[in-house]
């Protein structure tokens, strides 16, 4: 199944909603083109809706680590939202679960961005 | 006790990463692994295929992937070989170092190492073998052992 993405706003904050798996080739350059997509719109507070994304690879990891610090380095914010087990998982494996800010409810997730 | 092995050759593309990935999840299913262990064991296979695609033939048309499963008494053993310039063991990063944490790449065989029980890495002037082990718990050579 290859990824698919869409996007909506939500006072301020682009939610992305993603489903299918974030690997090496299109599920990877989906994620990198859409946040990039964002970043050259000025829309600078997103949140990654993952509870659609079954599957991620160390590609996929290295594209979410790429997508946070691309939107860190433009004063924005990058957060989490939806984690399923295996990406929660494999977030924890690799010490990246503390470093990216996961939220668990869209509506808190939303306003925890800055005004 | 019977050992069943099967091997391919396979091209240096992104399409072999998928191959690899999903014969070795079906072969992981066909040796009794639970639904968590074959996604583990797949995921690990995937890593590697990746590593040998890219690091190791870098996309080379001319240089092949060599994958091959074998089923013991007690183990799935998976090898993975390329045709590149041969990996160092010895250089690979820590990924958890907090220097290289925020690193874009790096994690291929820290994960492999996570899910598999043995991971080898044998480079060589014509390639790199990655043989990775996951032991088959529960078999009915154990079962027969424990009750002797």
């Amino acid at each position: 199944m290859s990824m698919k993405s869409s996007t909506r706003q939500i006072d301020g904050v682009t939610i992305v909603d993603l489903s299918g798996r974030i690997t090496l080739g299109e599920g990877s350059v989906v994620l990198r083109d859409t946040v990039r997509d964002l970043l050259s719109k000025g829309q600078k507070k997103i949140l990654l809706n993952l509870a659609e994304v079954n599957y991620i690879d160390s590609s996929g990891i290295g594209e979410l680590v790429s997508a946070y610090t691309s939107c860190k380095n433009q004063s924005g914010e990058l957060k989490l939202l939806n984690l399923t087990k295996k990406v929660h998982d494999l977030l924890q494996i690799t010490k990246l679960y503390t470093v990216f800010d996961v939220r668990e409810d869209e509506a808190a997730g939303v306003k925890s961005f800055g005004k | 006790m019977s050992a069943d092995r099967v091997s391919y050759t396979l091209d240096s593309t992104l399409e072999t990463v998928n191959d690899a990935e999903e014969t070795a999840g079906r072969i992981a299913a066909e040796a009794g692994f639970d639904d968590e262990e074959i996604v583990k064991i797949s995921m690990a296979v995937r890593e590697a295929a990746v590593n040998a695609v890219l690091h190791g033939n870098a996309y080379d048309p001319c240089k092949k992937v060599t994958l091959a499963f074998e089923r013991t008494a007690d183990d799935l053993v998976i090898v993975v070989r390329d045709q590149g310039k041969g990996l160092d063991p010895g250089q690979i990063p820590d990924p958890l170092a907090p220097a290289n944490l925020m690193k874009t790449s790096g994690r291929g065989i820290f994960l492999i190492r996570s899910f598999m029980d043995v991971v080898e890495i044998h480079p060589s002037q014509t390639g790199t073998e990655l043989k990775m082990i996951k032991h088959i718990h529960g078999n009915p050579v154990d079962s027969k052992e424990a009750h002797q």
